[in-house]
């Protein structure tokens, strides 16, 4: 194995006369600041955005429709989750935040549902393994809401029934339902 | 009514109009300052205190902050010296205040046959006197860093006296040049020079006569309002200032007297370099353009022109220290010292000698 051996690397340019006396700079400088301020200036009094900033929260920075936001369990259609309580998720998982609790289903064309289906989001990393493993589409991460929070570690826990009621985001990307208050529970397993 | 009666209302009315004007503009600059380098930046700044959903573009955050200052925890250190503790936040305040006395803000109002120059405090040696006024600021700055009976706010007034002090002779030496070419220290003489033209056309200002005299005025103007770049004192998150142990609304003071040393440096600057309150062409009684073309106008009207002229050069002074004070990164500390001295000061001198010997030809 070759060594490497550290190469000391000078980056810095050597200043010219013009930049050592500093004003004309200074004055180079000052005029793009104000070059700056006089054209937001005139786009912000033509009725234009002088800015480049968002200001959230009302304004909401455009997301690409891949981007990976709050989980949520799809429905069936008559309501119950599609999900066949096959494990696959929680055990591709790498964070090992989701926990099933599997119940034999009443119809016995299907084998199993999640009785208890919980996502920990204060441990997902959101890199969507679990929507990838899912042989039956039955998780997802497009609801584009990205602000949930919670004041304790028990309100990150979202149930199947939380999962369950939220809905695809919008064409626009907008968030459709409002963001789940957290559900604080005990006695998590 | 007697005379003197008049006489102390007039002198009431010109310090209310001045104390009113500095004010006013130095709790404007609170919000220019972060609208201003918002709209530099491409961001928007501050806009979000609002009394029922109305924002005014931001124009309610000076209230919100002297809301916030006044409501604060009002802290002094067990150790500290209470008396001085608590003088050198005023000390600093008044002497910024006081600076702009003997700026004049118009020429003379003819009313009921007196003649009243527009200035709060008519002085012979009015440059001297913004001079002594600016200088005594330090003693706020020393005072607030020995009183803490904190070392590192000790450490921080002496870096802030040793700036301001090395910035102050700078200033000294660099407005020489412009008492010489108008043969005054009266603030109010000097304004009355510059309505001189050249050839009818260009006129006389301090800004033409004494140009390098302007820059070395700026930069150690600069420097004595102890903002960026030369902002050393302060840096609240990786150098220790002189006002470390102080809160709320004392701090706030603080704050107010670097923005009224602002104000009072953007009024030197227009009486000295830029004119004062002349309009150019504008003479006592109406213009004169330089074609030969006149307008006659009021008296009334001059003095207001003028007044007008004034504010409008010292507010675009301000915006002018803002834009520097948003674009230029902060000095080190030798480096602003080998500036002061080694760079202003011999600057300045030399600026001395070259208008003397132009004087004396
Ligand atoms: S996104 Fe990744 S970390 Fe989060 S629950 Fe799915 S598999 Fe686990
Ligand atoms: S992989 Fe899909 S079907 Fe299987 S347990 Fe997870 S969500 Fe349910």
């Amino acid at each position: 194995m070759a060594t490497l051996k550290p190469v000391l690397v000078t980056r810095q340019v050597p200043a010219s006369p013009r930049q050592r006396l500093y004003l004309v700079e200074v004055l180079i400088g000052l005029g793009v600041t104000a070059g700056h301020f006089f054209r937001n200036m005139g786009r912000w009094l033509s009725g234009g955005k002088g800015a480049v900033t968002y200001q959230w929260p009302e304004e909401r920075r455009p997301l690409a429709p891949r981007l990976r936001s709050l989980h949520r369990l799809v429905r069936r259609e008559d309501g119950s989750p599609r999900c066949v309580a096959c494990m696959m998720c929680e055990t591709v998982c790498p964070a090992h935040c989701i926990y099933i609790v599997a119940a034999e289903h009443p119809n016995p064309d299907i084998e199993k549902y999640p009785e208890r289906f919980d996502i920990d989001l204060g441990k997902c990393v959101f890199c969507g393994y679990c929507v990838e493993a899912c042989p039956e589409d039955a998780i997802r991460m497009d609801t584009g809401i990205l602000e949930f929070s919670a004041y304790s570690r028990a309100g990150m826990i979202y149930s199947k029934e939380v999962l369950l009621g939220l809905e695809p985001a919008g064409a626009d990307g907008l968030p459709t339902v409002q963001p789940p208050a957290a559900v604080i529970r005990r006695g998590f397993p | 009514m007697s005379a003197l009666a008049v006489d102390l209302g007039i002198a009431v009315a010109k310090v209310g109009f001045v104390m009113g004007f500095v004010l006013n503009l130095g709790g404007l600059m609170t919000w220019v300052e972060r609208k201003q380098s918002a709209v530099m930046q491409d961001r928007v700044g501050a806009n979000r205190a609002s009394i029922f959903g109305l924002r005014l573009i931001g124009l309610f955050h000076p209230l919100a902050d002297a809301i916030k200052m006044l409501t604060k925890e009002d802290f002094i250190p067990a150790r500290a010296d209470r008396a001085l503790f608590l003088a050198a936040p005023f000390v600093s305040v008044f002497f910024a205040l006081a600076g702009f006395a003997t700026i004049p803000f118009g020429d003379v109002l003819r009313v009921g046959g007196r003649e009243i120059s527009l200035q709060a405090v008519a002085l012979n040696a009015g440059i001297l006197y913004v001079f002594g006024m600016l200088s005594m600021g330090v003693y706020g700055v020393l005072l607030a860093g020995w009183a803490s009976a904190n070392n590192y706010a000790l450490l921080g007034g002496q870096r802030a006296a040793a700036l301001m002090i090395s910035a102050e002779i700078a200033i000294g030496a660099s407005i020489m040049g412009v008492c010489m070419v108008y043969g005054s220290l009266d603030l109010q003489e000097i304004a009355r020079g510059q309505g001189a033209y050249w050839a009818g056309v260009i006129p006389k200002w301090g800004i033409f006569t004494q140009p390098l005299g302007l820059i070395l005025f700026l930069t150690a103007g600069i420097a004595s309002t102890k903002r960026i770049p030369f902002d050393f004192p302060e840096g609240e998150s990786e150098i220790i200032g002189y006002f470390i142990e102080y809160s709320g609304m004392k701090f706030g003071m603080f704050m107010m007297a670097d923005f009224v040393e602002t104000v009072v440096i953007a009024g030197m600057t227009t009486a000295l370099f830029l004119g004062g309150w002349q309009v150019p062409w504008l003479f006592a009684d109406g213009f004169q353009f330089p074609g030969g073309l006149s307008v006659g106008l009021p008296h009334l009207v001059v003095v207001a022109l003028q007044i007008g002229a004034f504010v409008l050069k010292v507010v675009l002074m301000c915006w002018f220290l803002m834009l520097v004070r948003w674009t230029l990164p902060r000095f080190r500390y030798d480096q602003a010292m080998r500036l002061g001295w080694l760079g202003l000061l011999p600057l300045a001198v030399l600026n001395i000698v070259v208008t003397a010997a132009v004087l004396l030809l």
